[in-house]
């Protein structure tokens, strides 16, 4: 059978809108998430964190903190000395500093008491004497300042990581462009703010079994930190991942309490508890990272891109997490929606002594994202073609290999782009370019001045820059178009055993149980777990009993991120599923006397689909079952396919398929205060088949809101004497949208289903934020003729591009140059175009 | 040694008492003292929502209440919406509409819903998101909030209603 057919049967489950199967739970306060549990004899964790962001510990004194009453032990680095971090090549951290602080917030003690205050006293009694060290507080005084290290690892001093790939004749595509465009952007760092603070609470046994209860997204990852860094078996590890209140990618990562509340238990032999204030979760962080881009694009007269050069510096924050991994796919995703026939890429990553980025929603890619989407509009208006039709003109076709060896399988951003263009009447709202054209190469040139010097719109452009405004000055349209992998093609470790593994058990009176290691964060992983089970065996989604990310009793799912789990899990459901299926059916053939191939599942019964009325009820088909083979276990498991890409770097990008969205924002830009309000945003997304389509929904809208967020006020912001302690790790001063600010949201989801997916599924979680940030940036554009090249799109900064036109400026806010960076020769692929076989060509010696 | 302090309430319509460190927020009186985890934290300061119980009928946020205030009070928590084992119809079209995603803020939301509709039976959009505005969700985006309550209300009232098509299933 593939994926999509189903056995020939119509599809029961897969496609309604069932609630979510923990869906009541959650309404009634009976989910309990890793703050929730209260174990007898608990202790609890505080962990005492520097307030320097660079310093050299030279003495921490306990003497004052141990004699409080109530305080039951104290550890520091030396009691867990080992390093650990979420990549290989990124085993940076520690769960306490051991000689040297990188940023505020970097942890350095941690102690456990009888209850929290008395925790929190003592905290306050250890002393640390500290020797501040200089601090490296942008990526480019970790380019230029070599001294003193954040890290004695790297590619070079205070840079992490530096790569440079190129896949064909670059030169030569430039060479054939009839107009070659260079832009700058900055995109700002922003972070999750999950409404759950991170919780973890440990307990080890009197049988020397440890059990951690964590809000982790990744907890088969937090297993493998554990065992290394305790130094205890990974068998007398247990992780049990609790329901995520909220994820978005800033559970990822293991964590420094998480192993520290471990210690303090195996310490104590009592279980022990550490919930994050919402202020640490801020300095946990491993949010958005701030990346400063160039990009060069040649194109010929109708749009099409004859070669891109997209650079990337990454702000990566005081250790490595995901950085490597984040650095690739700032430019491994430019190729998957329009046709990029030759590409380079150049990305670095900076340390800085500032809370450490990871992956949040969208992972590395919103920001080049935004600034290929802008630079495109920007295109766009030199060509004098409409920004829709050129992007529907030059898309990457379906079951093709892009220059950098990423494999599309279904593509509907075709489908995507035509429905919103359609909804927000585009054609009747989009009323062209002004008439004086940028000169070909370079920024837009100032037209005439839209508002006089007080920033006021001037009488003549009321009705319009060019005369031909059909949306009054003020109120402007754009769009933008992107895609998402659903799924990272290889795991972090390098290993051959599949990514996801499902197990299903059945029982004589019917029930069924389906064993997983994915965890839900929202999303409702649990949920697709249940339906696809469902489907397959004909029963009903509520009958089955989900258990999930807890690492004694379920196989290993690599975690809740890349937008992995509904393809990855989905396929292994199926696997299991239809094998579970299969025993069935061969027990109740044998019994009814019926071709095997005329044995039907559904409506809770085996029956032969010829003759309906003959059948049997599904737990009696169990019980025929179980007495023909035995105990009924089925497992299925998933591996993504094998990717074409075989060069150094091709790791980052590949996945099973790639879900496509385009967006059209609608905006109202008030030209005295600069404030920017989204009236609304029309959103189509590509997700293959919806396994739920109301799920699908509550994603894309979540998606549009977070990239709203993202696009109009959302950033870490650090002050400005050393520019490294955070400026507000608060909740209400990290603004994020509200009730009152959040957009109306019109939603199109096509269906075009992919054979990869289950049931033709794709990604949802993360792509619909991705088109959002570029196509408010183009509808301001569109409202009142600035173009802010940078995100946020703060008031301010709307302002100071409005005044500096009305005194002849281009209108235009953003970052001027890019650093000086001696790249390293970059690592040259031959596009499949050109005969390439997905491995790097040989070095050649280049003589200058 | 500590002295507790020792209230007695109305919860969630039944006689409580309960004693605890006297500086102890409710927040911390209803999760750690009264075993009520259902109420959820998100800043402790006041600036999420999402510690929002019912006292008096009121919504306020628990994070900012002494626990010795609620002396006499009468307070609603998440755990009392339900009563004889039947859902509050906002749990319910919470629940069926796919307003709870991670389900941390909805607690919150369910309380701070629940005063709106007892006060306005009929609230526009703009009067639910007027109502709903202290209160943060980073995963929904709000809109199957506004709809659920939508919903809720209508059912209260006695009407029937279903979500539109295209909430659902996205436009044609």
């Amino acid at each position: 059978m593939t994926k999509n057919d189903n056995n020939g049967k119509p599809l029961s489950v897969v496609g309604k809108p069932f609630r979510k199967v923990d869906a009541r739970a959650k309404c009634t306060g009976q989910t309990k998430f890793a703050d929730d549990i209260f174990l007898p004899r608990m202790l609890y964790c505080k962990i005492l964190r520097s307030h320097h962001p660079h310093a050299l510990i030279k003495n921490i004194d306990l003497s004052k903190a141990l004699a409080l009453p109530g305080v039951i032990a104290i550890i520091t680095g030396r009691d867990l000395p080992i390093p650990y971090g979420i990549l290989p090549v990124s085993q940076d951290e520690h769960a306490l500093c051991i000689d040297k602080v990188r940023f505020v917030g970097d942890p350095v003690a941690a102690v456990a008491a009888i209850d929290e205050d008395v925790a929190f006293d003592a905290m306050n009694l250890i002393d640390v004497e500290y020797e501040p060290l200089n601090t490296i507080s942008s990526i480019e005084e970790a380019i230029m300042i070599d001294e003193p290290r954040i890290h004695e690892y790297g590619d070079d001093n205070n840079v992490h990581k530096k790569v440079s790939l190129e896949f064909g004749e670059v030169d030569d595509g430039f060479a054939e462009a009839d107009l070659i465009r260079e832009d700058t952007f900055f995109y700002e760092g922003n972070t999750h703010l999950p409404m759950e603070q991170h919780a973890a609470v440990a307990y080890l046994d009197t049988d020397e079994k440890l059990t951690l209860w964590s809000s982790t997204q990744t907890p088969h990852y937090v297993h493998r930190a554990l065992t290394r860094v305790l130094e205890i078996p990974a068998s007398h590890i247990r992780v049990i991942a609790t329901p995520n209140g909220g994820g978005f990618g800033g559970k990822s990562d293991p964590f420094n309490h998480e192993i520290v509340v471990c210690k303090l238990s195996m310490i104590t032999g009592r279980p022990v508890k550490c919930t994050l204030t919402r202020e640490e979760v801020f300095y946990c962080h491993r949010g958005r990272h701030p990346v400063l881009m160039h990009i060069r694009t040649g194109v010929k007269k109708d749009g099409a891109i004859t070669a891109m050069h997209f650079k990337s510096f990454l702000d990566g924050g005081a250790y490595g997490s995901y950085g490597v991994a984040s650095t690739f796919y700032t430019g491994a995703l430019q190729t998957v929606t329009y046709e990029v026939p030759r590409y380079k890429f150049q990305g670095l990553r900076a340390f800085t002594n500032k809370p450490p980025c990871g992956p949040k929603r969208g992972h590395g890619t919103p920001q080049p994202r935004y600034a290929l989407e802008v630079h495109l509009d920007k295109i766009a208006e030199e060509l004098r073609l409409d920004p829709a039709a050129m992007r529907r003109a030059h898309l990457v076709k379906p079951n093709t290999l892009t220059a950098n060896y990423l494999r599309i399988g279904s593509m509907g951003l075709g489908a995507c782009i035509d429905k919103v263009v359609e909804g927000a009447d585009w054609k009747n709202k989009f009323s062209g370019w002004k008439q004086s054209v940028p000169g070909a190469g370079r920024g837009p040139q100032a037209g005439s001045p839209v508002v006089d010097a007080t920033g006021s719109p001037s009488p003549e452009n009321l009705s319009g820059r060019n005369g031909n405004r059909k949306l009054p000055y003020g109120r402007g349209i754009g769009i933008a178009c992107s895609s998402y992998i659903c799924g990272a093609g290889l795991p972090i470790y390098w290993n051959n055993m599949p990514q996801s593994g499902v197990q299903l058990r059945l029982d004589r009176q019917g029930g069924v149980c389906v064993m997983c290691g994915s965890i839900d964060i929202g999303q409702g992983s649990d949920s697709i777990l249940a339906y696809i089970v469902a489907e397959v065996l004909g029963i009903d989604p509520f009958d089955i009993r989900v258990v999930t990310a807890d690492t004694d009793l379920t196989p290993v799912d690599l975690g809740s991120y890349s937008s992995r789990v509904t393809l990855m899990t989905g396929n292994a459901a199926i696997q299991a599923a239809e094998r579970a299926r299969e025993l069935l059916v061969l027990a109740v053939a044998e019994k009814l006397g019926v071709a095997i191939e005329n044995i039907s599942l559904g409506e809770r019964r085996v029956f032969d689909v010829e003759n309906p009325e003959v059948g049997v009820s599904f737990a009696e088909a169990v019980v025929l079952a179980e007495s023909k083979f035995g105990t009924i276990g089925t497992v299925g498991s998933y591996s993504p396919p094998r990717s074409p890409g075989k060069y150094k770097g091709a790791g980052v990008g590949p996945s099973p398929a790639y879900s496509y969205s385009a967006a059209i924002a609608e905006v109202d830009v008030d030209a005295s205060t600069g404030i920017v309000i989204v009236e609304r945003v029309w959103i189509a997304h590509d997700i293959g088949k919806s396994i739920n389509p109301m799920l699908v929904m509550g994603q894309v809208e979540g998606g549009v809101y977070m990239g709203l967020g993202e696009i109009l006020m959302e950033e870490m912001a650090y002050r400005a004497n050393r520019n490294v302690v955070h400026k507000f790790p608060s909740m209400l001063e990290y603004k994020s949208p509200t009730t009152m600010e959040m957009c109306d949201v019109k939603t199109y989801l096509i269906e075009d289903p992919d054979p990869n997916g289950p049931f033709g599924a794709k990604e949802v979680g993360q792509g619909p934020l991705l088109p959002v940030p570029p196509a408010v940036a183009n509808a301001v554009y569109n409202a009142v003729g600035v173009r802010i090249d940078e995100v946020p799109i703060t008031p301010e900064k709307v302002l100071k591009a409005l005044r500096e036109k009305s005194k002849g400026g281009d209108g235009r806010y953003g970052p001027e140059s890019i650093p000086a960076v001696q790249w390293p020769e970059p690592l040259r692929v031959l596009t499949p175009a050109e005969g390439g076989d997905g491995r790097e060509m040989p070095r050649v010696a280049v003589h200058s | 040694m500590k002295q507790k302090a020792h209230i007695s309430l109305t919860l969630n319509g039944e006689a409580a008492e309960v004693a605890f460190a006297p500086h102890k927020t409710l927040l911390e009186v209803l999760r750690e003292d009264l075993g009520l985890t259902g109420t959820k934290h998100g800043c402790e300061l006041g600036e999420c929502g999402t510690c929002t119980v019912l006292v008096d009928g009121r919504a306020i946020l628990s994070c900012l209440m002494l626990g010795l205030d609620a002396d006499g009070r009468e307070v609603e928590t998440i755990e009392g919406m339900a009563t004889g084992g039947q859902l509050h119809p906002l749990q319910v079209t919470f629940a069926d509409t796919g307003a709870a995603q991670c389900g941390y803020c909805t607690p919150g939301f369910l309380l701070a819903a629940r005063e709106l509709i007892e006060k306005s039976p009929n609230p526009t959009r703009d009067e639910i998101k007027e109502a709903l505005s202290g209160n943060l969700c980073r995963c929904t985006g709000y809109i199957k909030i506004y709809e659920a309550v939508e919903l809720a209300a209508a059912r209260v009232r006695g009407e029937e209603m279903e979500l539109p098509r295209e909430s659902v299933y996205g436009y044609e």
